[in-house]
């Protein structure tokens, strides 16, 4: 089937939705179905509208639709010499370029190069009425009204069915080296801060059992420049890259808590906090990211324990892997002020008026 | 021209209650009338909340007020080594505020990012005068990203007063490459050469003919006046980087046909590089006596084809352009020159901008890169934007304002506008079955 005709199945599909009043739950590659709020509907498979429909690596943007999926996109871009600077996580090979921006999670490299929202230049987007819209377009500088496209990052589907992406690419870096240092958490979390000010091409940092890794990227010049001040045991390239791949992925046993060695009653929280806020946690429990900025704590502590810690703090968390996520329990990301929660009903009635997409995956209210 | 933060919430209310527009302004540097005020409205100036709350060097960030000048924040920031990255050419006078408004650029930000790119937080006031603020200090917050569509809709979803900023460490050395070009398509497949080898220079700039004579007679900064077009193309980072780099670049450039090249050898002559393409809008004004500066965005590689098209539109319009290009992220800032004594030629200057657009539209590009839509650009959006998007836009407006009284009448046209300005019907010349969506 063209992609013309699946994209007027699709609508067909909402309008039939509509009609019925029935929720429908947008299905990309599955890989992230376990994040925010559990799905719930009749499932609409955007998974086999695939292929990229523009790239031009002199421009430094690709198009792809919803459904191709980032191994493949990868594998086209490696082949012009650039890729995706953002490290989106491919929690399983089935991960899609939609359920990249609808999730709107990036890996390691986050605190140094951005997230997924700052790559996004364009979308097209089917609304609760079936109605296919584009914003944002394929050039980096574009101010030609309000960025919705920018806005579908991270919105768990909320808003519309995202059906194509226009997203900025990088050329690979020349060199790319991984250092390491045995030291405790508190002593990591401040070389980790103060890196940050100085003109270093570090591109990922990460603390974990005892052991800082920090991911050097850049011209051949400034890698060398930078392992010889920063002067930490260099780790062998094939080791670095399994590392920082499998920590994108959350391959590690740290994040699967349904391993049989792990108690029962953790969860898996995911704290977004400034970069120099206190550890917080015992260190045992945590895997610190991006400078500091981020951290993965196992715990068994409740929902609001966590909660306060991460507010204090200046950030928030958010109920990742585990845990009672139906909303009776716990909602999986933190509660919105007032003012902003009425902004995010009334936007959620400006685009889906009926309430069909993705119920209960982003907020319990719609 | 309110002090403090309970007067704004004040004015809010007030003006919310009454339904009495209320257009937020900062420096008023802007290029497309987007903080031109209401014929019935009030007008915030906000250019009292002027300072720099904090600045917290380990954490790469300053607090600032929304009427702190652009270039204040680097130079509170200098001190201990970092800067605030986007750079307007209006940035020793526009402010923060207004930044945020348009979502401006500047010569870096293909390397360094749009403002969007470079702010963390913000703080302000809801169109009833309720507290708000998006993001954080984190990395991320949760919910939808409001942060992301509130920079740069023009003081439309809400009024900001309070910005934090990412700030990042001064790279060590700059210098910055000069090279000519006998023709625009040279110029055009080196910029696209430089991309294709895998270099992010800090800054990729093009002139052309016209623009460098006229420049140069004004700051004499040693450009190669025979030369089609001038490309400036920087590197920053260590020594060693930028050295590595500018032999890369110059590499490129010289395979691609560049007539003369150099290379700043300190940062005066750096600096005398840049001078001409920093003043080419006051060199401008000496060559005419008015000029209008349009803003567009194509895709790089179109670029020697978009400069044809505006000489043919030269003819056209019986009036001269000159040309000065971000080349690096595809920004194309053409300067019609006029003189609005003729009416006449007022009005041929404004259909010559309209078509500018347009063409970028149609070459893939947008009708605005950096200085939004304001009211200038209304009638483009109809080019750019099908009703159905328009009116979602519309939507997304009234989701933050449902009385529609901040900065009312700006960046979306009406479908009425639309209709006269004749652009109904040839969106992306989808006319049969305009209905059905594709791709």
């Amino acid at each position: 089937m063209s992609n013309d005709a699946q994209l007027h199945q699709l609508v067909e599909q909402i309008h039939a939705a509509r009609e019925r009043r029935a929720p429908l739950n947008i299905c990309g590659g599955g890989s992230k179905i376990f994040y925010g709020g559990m799905p719930r509907g009749d499932a609409l498979h955007v998974g086999s509208l695939e292929g990229i429909s523009s790239y031009e690596p002199t421009e430094l943007v690709v198009t792809a639709r919803a459904g191709t999926k980032l191994v493949e996109l990868e594998k086209i871009l490696v082949q012009k010499n650039q890729y995706l600077a953002f490290d989106p996580p491919q929690f399983s090979a089935s991960a899609t370029v939609g359920g990249m921006v609808a999730a709107g999670l990036a890996g390691p490299a986050r605190a140094s190069v951005g997230g997924v929202r700052d790559y996004v230049l364009g979308v097209a987007l089917l609304n609760g009425r079936g109605e296919l819209m584009r914003f944002g377009g394929q050039v980096i500088k574009n101010v030609a009204g309000y960025d919705v496209s920018r806005l579908a990052v991270g919105s768990m589907g909320v808003l519309g069915v995202i059906c194509e992406v226009s997203l900025k690419v990088l050329p690979l870096p020349a060199v790319d080296a991984t250092l390491q240092w045995e030291i405790g958490a508190n002593e990591a979390l401040e070389k980790m801060n103060q890196w940050r000010g100085q003109p270093l091409p570090i591109n990922a940092t990460s603390w974990f059992q005892g052991r800082l890794r920090l991911r050097l990227r850049g011209s051949r010049a400034a890698v060398q420049a930078a392992s010889d001040l920063l002067r930490g045991s260099s780790v062998e390239a094939n080791e670095g890259t399994q590392w920082w791949t499998e920590l994108r992925d959350h391959r590690q046993a740290f994040f699967k808590v349904d391993a049989p060695s792990i108690a029962r009653d953790q969860s898996l929280w995911r704290l977004s906090v400034p970069a120099t806020a206190q550890l917080m946690m015992p260190s045992e429990e945590v895997l610190i990211e991006w400078a500091g900025a981020l951290r993965w704590w196992r715990t068994s502590l409740s929902a609001e324990t966590v909660r306060n810690y991460a507010t204090q703090a200046g950030g928030h968390a958010t109920l990742f892997y585990g845990g009672d996520k139906s909303f009776a329990k716990c909602t999986p990301f933190a509660p919105l002020s007032e003012a902003s929660m009425r902004i995010h009903r009334n936007l959620k009635t400006a685009f889906d008026p009926d309430n069909l997409f993705n119920p209960g995956r982003l907020c319990a209210d719609f | 021209m309110p002090q403090t933060e309970a007067q704004v919430a004040a004015v809010l209310v007030a003006c919310h209650e009454l339904g009495v527009p209320v257009v937020a302004r900062g420096a008023g540097t802007g290029l497309s009338g987007g903080a031109t005020p209401h014929r019935f409205g009030v007008i915030l100036s906000l250019a009292r909340f002027n300072r720099v709350i904090r600045v917290d060097p380990l954490n790469c960030l300053a607090v600032v007020e929304c009427g702190v000048r652009n270039l204040s924040i680097s130079e509170a920031a200098a001190p201990f080594g970092l800067y605030y990255a986007p750079d307007p050419s209006s940035q020793i006078a526009c402010t923060i505020g207004g930044n945020i408004a348009e979502n401006s650029g500047g010569v870096h930000c293909l390397k360094y990012g749009l403002t969007l790119h470079n702010v963390l937080k913000l703080r302000g006031f809801t169109a009833s005068g309720e507290l708000i603020e998006f993001g954080s200090e984190a990395l991320d917050s949760p919910g939808l990203d409001l942060l992301s569509i509130v920079v740069g809709s023009e003081g439309m979803l809400a009024v900001i007063t309070e910005v934090t900023v990412k700030l990042i460490p001064k790279p060590p050395v700059a210098r910055c490459l000069l090279a000519s070009f006998a023709d625009l398509e040279a110029a055009g497949n080196a910029v696209a050469a430089v991309i294709a080898a895998g270099i992010i220079p800090a800054g990729l700039e093009l002139m052309d003919r016209r623009m460098t004579a006229a420049v140069e007679s004004f700051v004499h900064a040693g450009y190669d006046l025979n030369a089609a077009a001038i490309l400036l193309c920087e590197s920053d980072g260590t020594c060693d980087e930028v050295e590595e780099e500018i032999g890369h670049m110059g590499a490129v450039l010289k395979s691609c046909g560049a007539t003369r090249l150099s290379v700043s050898q300190d940062e005066a002559e750096r600096l005398r590089f840049w001078s001409g393409r920093k003043n080419a809008f006051p060199a401008s004004g000496r060559i005419s006596p008015d000029y209008m500066c349009m803003d567009s965005t194509i895709p790089r590689k179109r670029m020697a084809e978009m400069l044809r098209a505006i000489e043919a539109m030269e003819l056209k319009y019986d009036l001269r352009c000159a040309n000065v290009f971000h080349a690096g992220d595809g920004n194309l800032h053409p300067l019609i020159l006029f003189d609005a004594n003729d009416p006449d030629q007022l009005r041929r200057c404004e259909l010559f901008g309209a078509e500018i657009l347009e063409a970028s539209v149609h070459l893939g590009g947008t009708i605005s890169g950096e200085h939004g839509v304001g009211l200038e650009k209304l009638n483009s959006m109809c080019v750019q934007f099908s009703p159905l998007e328009r009116q979602q836009m519309i939507a997304v407006k009234r989701a933050f304002d449902p009385k529609e009284i901040l900065n009312p009448g700006k960046v979306i046209p009406t479908l009425h506008r639309c209709a006269e300005y004749g652009k109904m019907t040839v969106h992306r010349g989808l006319l049969p079955f305009a209905e059905l969506p594709r791709f």
